[in-house]
């Protein structure tokens, strides 16, 4: 029972909660058929959003403000670049995510020099990059129709007993990462520098290099899904990475962490993205028209922000 | 403290020119490669879409100036052109209730934020899925049409001066005497500079909100009008890159994103330099199709990065 | 004494935040054309005591009898239609606006045509009452002023009258921020105001405050009101020991130090043109004295950024930390437990392997609670369950338990009791004994008695050098204002 009640002070076991009630009401609606395929397709789909929700959501924890924009151009432009650098050949694999986390991290550099050398908001510094990263994209991928290795196709697709392999190494990742946060110096940094950024330059923490290096890690992080994407998806697109503008900044928040910052939550990040994908899913299911679906989406997410509440003042 | 005290007076009085420094810098740049474009006519071509870019910056710069973003602003914008383009067209009443409506319902989304203590950003994300939602089911397929008054309004051809720039002024100078002249318009302006403070002086911040983002609906829904009274017709999408648009207005006009820090004329201001380097400068300049893009971004980079540079309060070292 | 006389009084208030009894029956009362000083620990209950007065907190028993009659919804409004003003100890203005449209947020009556310049008005006139001299334009941007001007601003704000009286005013320490001359316009000016029928509660820490300037003196202890007499009762042991503190408060000189320049030199800052450069060596305790906000926390800034990125005229020779004299903006962690409030100060040495080990975490934290005596149940609670005291103790046990041997302190006492503060005193001995640099801002002339040399700043420089034989409390107002004219 206490445990039970310690589980439910949890912020992130809402997220999970919501995914479960959304798979109900869609495996009700088709009488049970295809539950389990459906659990896994929406795995190996939440991996995308949780992919690159974990870098935002590193970023987020900086504090009010930091945010990174550009997530989806930097997929868009790390997809063309894997699969130009992998041109379909299996032996090239490794070669080509190499490229693409280096496109990340390129692109995450740029932002944090944008915003600290230039001294722009991060909201604008990382938009404005990414109307640039856009540019570069269309001019550089313009006709650029180079299938992914099949190799790596199938990887990304790859699945034991229902479930998808990428999701499982996914889950390790984020265990990783949640640890990272907690007991490496790094993290620590990321914490403090979240809730208090005075504070923690002059308890010697070393600020600038912290959150040039979490610009840097959602950049790589980015570049990383462009290339998993183009693999999933047969092909990389401009447009590839559109819808994770808005659901990465959506998994973090609806996964319990705090956009004022010091306060991130890894399993969250999993909860929220699965909700996303199932929501998508059961509103699929039901047949309904694109409006209603855009509609539904929106109040349930706001829904969802209001019953959480967002944080009481302490005292 | 015997300390100078000119220094802050001079770098405030540096950034709020500022604005008006980069709109003349993009003026004089379109004059230097396109001198014919500097006319009555010229000007009502480049700034086609200025009055809704402003009527926009206005309206997230009341979000702003509570410390909150408006994400879904563009989505609204799109969503009140499609009302205006069919319910205000067919049933002015019906429409006009609607309208009305919107407005409300941005207040209740700020009771919403202040009374759970939720993250604008977060909530207005949502909103924009139900304001495009919403916009679809109303307009499924492009179309529609103002209604007659507005379009002949958004056309008119005052003499000397053309229409977007007056109504440019007007804004500017309506928008700047509510919020820094009148006594509430202070205490507004207050609770983004210390909320406590404002409550602890006996005012409801619930109200504040409430107020702030009513006025941010207001201008919207008139944002959303304008902007079917040039086009003439609307779509669901029409409003979507408003969000962004007026974001970088704001910050180019010299407000921040806390502490209540904002400029109506500023504001007015940086939508119009926005409105000028968005199309009619890269279209001088032959900038090919594929960079357009990347060269807006490029604009806002040199602007905001030469307002930090001025602005600069001294490192945190 | 007559009903009528009597304009506050509280009876049995109680006010319980969690477990905490902030307030355990408090009887309380202000007579009109009064002082009240009010001591007493940090977490004895003052200022929750001012935030029922306020209206800002409203109690959980007991009754508030205002004028006369027992005032039942209670609320920040109402008391000031009442007359009742106060000014927190955290600054209440809104930094974005003027001081004239501050005054506005203060009154509700402040609008129509012109309200600007009424608001400008009244709080120029009310400034130049209070404050003779004090350069502040009623134009001007809060943010824009120092911290010393902002609490003049809030003081002045307080007291201007538009449609409601004011019959009583809280200050709650008014004076941490001021130097000693402007702190003594305002305590003159209270007075005065006492004379003309306004009542005062006044709370300080600065115990010679209280006993010059109140007529009648409460202290407070563990939420409730143990002793009250007039002021002419009591003298500073008596304060002190009904506060329950140690005995004592003067600083005792440690014994002689090395003579200077013989230990090893830790910090050499040069100064600009011909003025007189600062120096400190391995185990001395350096005070930088003055009247407030004349560069003594910028000449700390300094030295602390030169010890991790070169800067041309300071040498740093050891790893340097810095104790943060405004907890909230500068020091504290809110989101984080006391535990890892003190240790992120020390990560790299609570590794094993690449991983911060919880055990070492846990062990160091312990260490130090019982080292500074942090008073918590579990070191694992949230920082903000603390006192400001124990909260500032936290602080310093960051700067102590790091591999810094020099450490910065930038004025932290403010605001803390005398049994916190004679405890950091005596630890401050000890560690500088062990080797430790102390550089020392400090607004407090006591406390710069237990330093080893002090430095006297003016406009951002250095305009007297006293060793400790030399130091005295004349030659510091002497030196602090030769240079301010």
């Amino acid at each position: 029972m206490t445990a039970l009640k310690t589980l439910f002070a949890r912020p992130w076991i809402w997220s999970f909660v919501g995914a479960a009630l959304v798979w109900l009401a869609a495996i009700l609606f088709t009488r049970f058929n295809g539950a389990g395929g459906m659990l896994s397709a929406a795995l190996a789909l939440a991996v995308f959003t949780v992919i690159v929700g974990v870098g935002q959501m590193f970023v987020i924890t900086l504090g009010p403000g930091n945010i990174d924009l550009s997530l989806p151009a930097n997929i868009g432009l790390a997809s063309a670049v894997s699969m130009t650098v992998m041109n379909g050949s299996d032996s090239r694999i490794a070669l080509g995510l190499v490229a693409a986390l280096a496109c990340g991290f390129a692109i995450g550099a740029a932002n944090y020099l944008l915003i600290r050398a230039l001294r722009i908001p991060p909201i604008i510094a990382t938009l404005s990059s990414s109307f640039i990263i856009q540019s570069v994209d269309i001019a550089y991928g313009r006709g650029l129709q180079i299938k992914p290795p099949p190799g790596f196709a199938g990887f990304t697709e790859m699945q034991i007993a229902g479930i998808p392999v990428l999701a499982a190494l996914t889950v390790l990742f984020t265990i990783g990462a949640a640890i990272a946060l907690q007991r490496t110096i790094t993290g620590r940094s990321v914490l403090a520098i979240g809730q208090n950024m005075r504070a923690a330059y002059f308890a010697g923490i070393k600020v600038e290099r912290t959150c040039a290096a979490t610009y840097a890690l959602c950049g790589m992080l980015g570049g990383l899904d462009g290339a998993l994407l183009a693999g999933y998806f047969r092909g990389a697109n401009v447009d590839l990475g559109n819808e994770y503008l808005l659901s990465s900044i959506a998994v973090v928040v609806i996964g319990g962490t705090s956009v004022a910052g010091g306060k991130a939550n890894l399993p969250g990040v999993w909860g929220a993205a699965l909700f996303l994908v199932l929501l998508l899913t059961m509103l699929n299911t039901f047949g309904v028209s694109a409006g209603v679906r855009l509609l539904a989406t929106g109040l349930i997410i706001v829904a969802v922000i209001a019953a959480a509440g967002g944080e009481r003042a302490l005292r | 403290m015997v300390l100078p005290q000119a220094l802050p007076h001079i770098r405030r009085l540096m950034r709020a020119l500022l604005p008006a420094f980069s709109l003349v810098l993009v003026l004089g740049a379109i004059a230097y490669l396109n001198p014919r474009a500097i006319s009555y006519f010229g000007f009502n071509l480049m700034l086609n879409l200025a009055v809704p870019i402003a009527l926009a910056t206005v309206a997230q710069m009341f979000v702003i100036a509570g410390n909150d973003l408006d994400l879904s602003i563009g989505p609204f914008i799109g969503f009140a052109g499609c009302v205006t383009a069919t319910w205000l067209h067919d049933s002015p009443l019906m429409g006009a209730i609607i309208l009305a409506g919107c407005v409300a319902a941005y207040a209740a989304l700020g009771a919403l934020i202040q009374l759970r203590s939720l993250p604008s950003i977060v909530v207005t994300l949502g909103m924009s899925f139900v304001w495009q939602g919403l916009a679809i089911l109303v307009l499924p397929k492009p179309g529609g049409a103002p209604p007659d008054w507005l379009a002949s309004l958004m056309s008119l051809q005052p003499p000397l001066v053309p229409f977007p720039v007056l109504a440019a002024v007007g804004l500017a100078l309506i928008a700047w005497f509510g919020l820094m002249r009148t006594s509430y318009g202070a205490i507004l302006r207050g609770s983004g500079g210390n909320a406590s403070a404002i409550a602890r002086a006996g005012w409801s911040l619930l109200k504040i909100k409430m107020a702030l983002f009513a006025l941010a609906g207001l201008f919207g829904v008139l944002s959303g009008m304008a902007l079917i009274g040039i086009t003439t017709s609307a779509d669901a999408n029409i409003g979507n890159g408003y969000t962004l648009l007026s974001i970088a207005g704001v910050i180019l006009g010299g407000g921040e994103f806390m502490g209540g820090i904002v400029s109506p004329v500023g504001a007015v201001i940086g939508a119009l330099t926005l409105a000028l380097a968005a199309s009619p400068l890269l279209t001088f300049l032959q900038i090919p199709p594929d960079w357009q893009v990347g060269a807006n971004g490029a604009i806002l980079i040199i602007v905001l990065a030469a307002r930090a540079q001025i602005g600069r309060k001294g490192a945190l070292t | 004494m007559p009903a009528a006389d009597i304009i506050v009084r509280l009876d049995g208030v109680e006010k319980h935040f969690g477990a905490v009894r902030a307030l355990d029956g408090v009887d309380f009362q202000v007579e009109s054309g009064a002082c009240v000083g009010l001591v007493g620990h940090n977490g004895a209950g003052k200022s929750t005591l001012m935030h029922v007065l306020a209206g800002t907190s409203a109690p959980d028993r007991g009754s508030i009898v205002i004028s006369g009659k027992e005032r039942r919804d209670y609320a920040p409004r109402r008391a000031k239609q009442l007359g009742i003003r106060c000014v927190f100890q955290e600054l209440s203005l809104c930094a974005n606006l003027t001081v004239a449209e501050n005054v506005r947020v203060f009154h509700p009556a402040l609008t129509g045509m012109g309200w600007r310049r009424k608001a400008a008005t009244l709080i120029s006139e009310k400034l130049d009452a209070i404050f003779p001299g004090h350069g502040i334009a009623a134009s001007a941007l809060v943010q824009d002023l120092a911290i010393g001007q902002r609490q003049m601003v809030e003081v002045a704000r307080a007291l201007t009258v538009t449609s409601e009286p004011v019959r009583l005013v809280i200050l709650d320490e008014p004076t941490s921020s001021l130097d000693s001359h402007t702190a003594g316009q305002l305590l003159t000016f209270m007075r005065h105001e006492v004379a003309n029928g306004t009542s005062f509660i006044l709370i300080s820490h600065l115990l010679g405050e209280i006993l010059g300037y109140s007529d009648r003196i409460v202290v407070m202890r563990d939420g409730k009101t143990i002793a009250a007499g007039p002021a002419d009762a009591f003298d500073r042991e008596k304060l002190v020991a009904a506060m329950g503190g140690a005995q004592g408060g003067r600083g005792t000189t440690p014994a002689g130090a090395a003579a200077r320049g013989q230990k090893p030199l830790r910090v050499r800052v040069h100064g600009e043109a011909d003025a007189p450069e600062l120096v400190a060596h391995e185990g001395e305790v350096i005070g930088l004295a003055g009247l407030a906000g004349h560069g003594q926390t910028a000449m700390l800034r300094a030295i602390f950024g030169a010890a991790t990125r070169r800067r041309a005229g300071i040498e740093v020779a050891a790893p340097v930390a810095l104790v943060a004299g405004d907890r909230q903006s500068d020091g504290i962690f809110p989101q984080w437990s006391i535990a890892r409030n003190i240790n992120v100060g020390s990560l790299k040495m609570l590794r094993r392997g690449a991983l911060i080990s919880p055990g070492r975490e846990q062990a160091l934290a312990e260490y130090w609670r019982g080292k500074i005596a942090i008073r918590t149940p579990d070191m694992n609670d949230n920082i903000l369950s603390l006192s400001g005291g124990n909260q500032q103790k936290a602080l310093f046990a960051r700067a102590l338990a790091s591999d810094a041997r020099i450490i910065l302190m930038d004025d932290p006492m403010r605001g803390v009791d005398i049994a916190t503060r004679l405890e950091v005193y005596d630890l401050i001995r000890q560690e500088a004994k062990s080797g430790r640099t102390f550089l020392w801002y400090t607004t407090e002339t006591d406390e710069l008695l237990h330093c080893d040399h002090v430095y006297v700043f003016c406009n951002g420089v250095i305009v007297a050098n006293l060793p400790r034989g030399e130091f005295s409390e004349e030659k510091l107002i002497q030196s602090s204002f030769q240079g301010a004219r």
